[in-house]
């Protein structure tokens, strides 16, 4: 039938399609986060009978008890450190480890390395039973110390993948020239390679972010009290209070999603360049 | 050394507690007290032995199978969509994209809402899925037949964008002029996908695949909160499965041998599929 059309109309039809299509698409994803954001100024027994709908009056209690909730700033503070030292951490090694796999020689540099790959195969999750024993053994099982410890470890076979092919890309003759002015490798790494290196170590950090801010399984086991809870465990605390409450439930998530939100928003080119870099070049 | 800092977090954080889950797996331990009572190989013959765990390795094949054959087309489809040439394509992107960001839990409490049987939202999915002639109306969740099928629709909701990201990227990659030319040749849109750009994507969609069957296996999060594995382990998964054994009964032993199936399916996969489909460069291994 298309086929009968004349070539403009035909292009314009396609592209109307592809339009209807893609804003299909873009309902399905949207849908149910505005079933929250809407459902969080219902009554619950409206957001239960009709959540399609704008709330009948808009019901500022379940948002309100949350923002004024205690517990919940807690926890977005919790997060809050958790990630930063994560990233701080993790950027720090692996950005060292890095420069050492891409710059130096020495004899077993590879095997070395491929050990560190590893680390990409599996997740916390298989080691996670030793790792609990580890961290009682330690002593920093329930503390936010030991959290970051962890996660920056699993951080570090993806970071130095992505570190370590950029780091050889950048040419032999900066570092030749820094050594002939009389500096140390140290003085090339911190002077001239992580400078240049910004915009992998944006799309790293950003990635260790998303995967920090996210993470449930660890603290799960590893935090007891309640005063260290991050935000994923917190929602999942509130889940498990809250079923005869879905506003508030609702509410709840809206909020707690928005600083991922908006730090996606903010950072998107990095998050997709982090996570497209390896898997495109090759 | 600059390998200092990364060296001692690795080995103490990530390689220790693997050879620690090799070591413990042939013990039983409820990790207090000591650890005296070797069992040798005891351990596994149980775990092969469980009906349980034979339904886990199921659903774990279920939602690899699922996903490549419907989650990874869908994702391809999309990119071919809004990847190229069309005004706007940065919202759509944007959009589709968004739920790979919300976290787990998130993602589970609004899905467990849309799910619930209670509510008008699931009467909706019945009103929408009820003139196929085998769809059951009723519960998601809590239906044995359907638990499954639930989780893949939330998988796919949440992770499809992350394979639409790398299937753009992949595109971006292939030269407009190849494709001109296969239509000068006489090709029509269809044959020129199938012949030229899917070819011309394959590293791409052998990394997709990889990443997609890696997560499958290792999926926990989603299981746990919507439906901790039930109902009557009706979706239960190698990872709940672990746990369950390892944390909730406290049997260090039993929950390390399960780490240690996962560590080995997961490895013994990466290093076939790697040196089968992909360049031994580790490219693309970044998740």
């Amino acid at each position: 039938m298309l086929a009968n059309l004349s070539h403009p109309l035909r292009k314009t039809l396609t592209l109307v399609l592809r339009y209807i299509g893609a804003t299909i698409v873009a309902m399905i994803i949207i849908g149910p986060l505005l079933i929250a954001f809407f459902g969080g100024f219902k009554e619950p027994g409206e957001l239960l009978n009709s959540p399609f709908t704008l709330p009948k009056a808009w019901i500022m209690d379940n948002y309100h008890y949350v923002l004024t909730l205690g517990s919940f700033w807690q926890q977005l503070i919790n997060s809050a450190f958790v990630m930063v030292g994560t990233v701080i951490l993790s950027t720090f090694s692996a950005s060292l480890a890095s420069f050492v796999f891409a710059r130096m020689h020495f004899k077993g540099r590879d095997t070395l390395f491929n050990v560190f790959m590893i680390g990409l195969m599996f997740p916390i999750l298989v080691a996670i039973l030793p790792l609990y024993i580890l961290m009682r053994q330690l002593g920093i099982l329930n503390s936010l110390i030991g959290i970051i410890l962890v996660e920056s470890a699993f951080q570090l076979s993806q970071m130095i993948l992505i570190l370590r092919g950029f780091f050889r890309s950048i040419p032999r003759e900066l570092e030749d020239a820094t050594y002939i002015d009389g500096g140390t490798p140290f003085t090339f790494f911190w002077r001239v390679l992580m400078p240049l290196s910004r915009p992998a170590l944006a799309a790293n950090a950003a990635l260790a972010m998303v995967f920090s801010w996210n993470m449930l399984f660890l603290p799960l086991l590893v935090l007891n009290d309640e005063e260290f809870y991050t935000l994923p465990l917190g929602t999942m605390q509130f889940f498990g209070q809250y079923t005869a409450n879905w506003s508030r439930l609702m509410a709840f998530i809206v909020i707690a999603m928005l600083p991922a939100v908006i730090f996606y928003l903010l950072a998107e080119r990095h998050i997709i360049s982090g996570l497209t870099g390896g898997a495109v070049k090759g | 050394m600059f390998l200092l800092p990364a060296a001692v977090l690795f080995f103490t954080f990530v390689i220790f507690p693997i050879i620690q889950a090799a070591y413990l797996s042939l013990y039983k331990w409820n990790g207090l007290g000591p650890l005296d009572n070797f069992i040798e190989f005891r351990n596994f013959t149980n775990l092969f032995g469980d009906k349980v765990f034979g339904q886990t390795l199921l659903h774990n094949g279920l939602i690899i199978v699922l996903s490549i054959t419907i989650q990874l087309p869908i994702a391809l489809g999309l990119a071919l969509l809004v990847g190229r040439k069309l005004p706007g394509r940065a919202v759509f992107r944007t959009i589709f994209f968004l739920p790979y960001i919300i976290s787990e839990a998130i993602t589970a409490v609004l899905w467990s809402f849309i799910f619930n049987p209670r509510f008008a939202a699931s009467d909706m999915i019945d009103l929408v899925l009820g003139f196929l002639p085998f769809y059951k109306p009723g519960p998601w969740l809590g239906d044995p037949h359907k638990v499954m099928l639930a989780i893949f629709l939330v998988l796919t909701w949440k992770y499809f964008g992350l394979h639409m990201i790398l299937y753009i990227a992949g595109l971006q990659g292939i030269p407009a002029e190849i494709e001109e030319a296969s239509r000068i040749d006489g090709a029509n849109n269809l044959q020129t996908l199938w012949f030229v750009t899917i070819p011309m994507l394959s590293r791409t969609i052998f990394t997709s695949v990889y990443l997609s069957v890696l997560g499958s296996i290792q999926q926990f999060d989603l299981v746990w909160l919507m439906t901790e594995g039930g109902p009557v382990n009706a979706s239960e998964v190698l990872t709940t499965y672990m746990y369950r054994h390892g944390f909730v009964s406290f049997k260090l032993g039993y929950g390390s041998t399960v780490a240690v199936v996962l560590f080995v399916i997961c490895l013994v996969f990466s290093l076939i599929y790697q040196s089968t489909f992909m360049r031994q460069d580790y490219a693309g291994l970044a998740e």
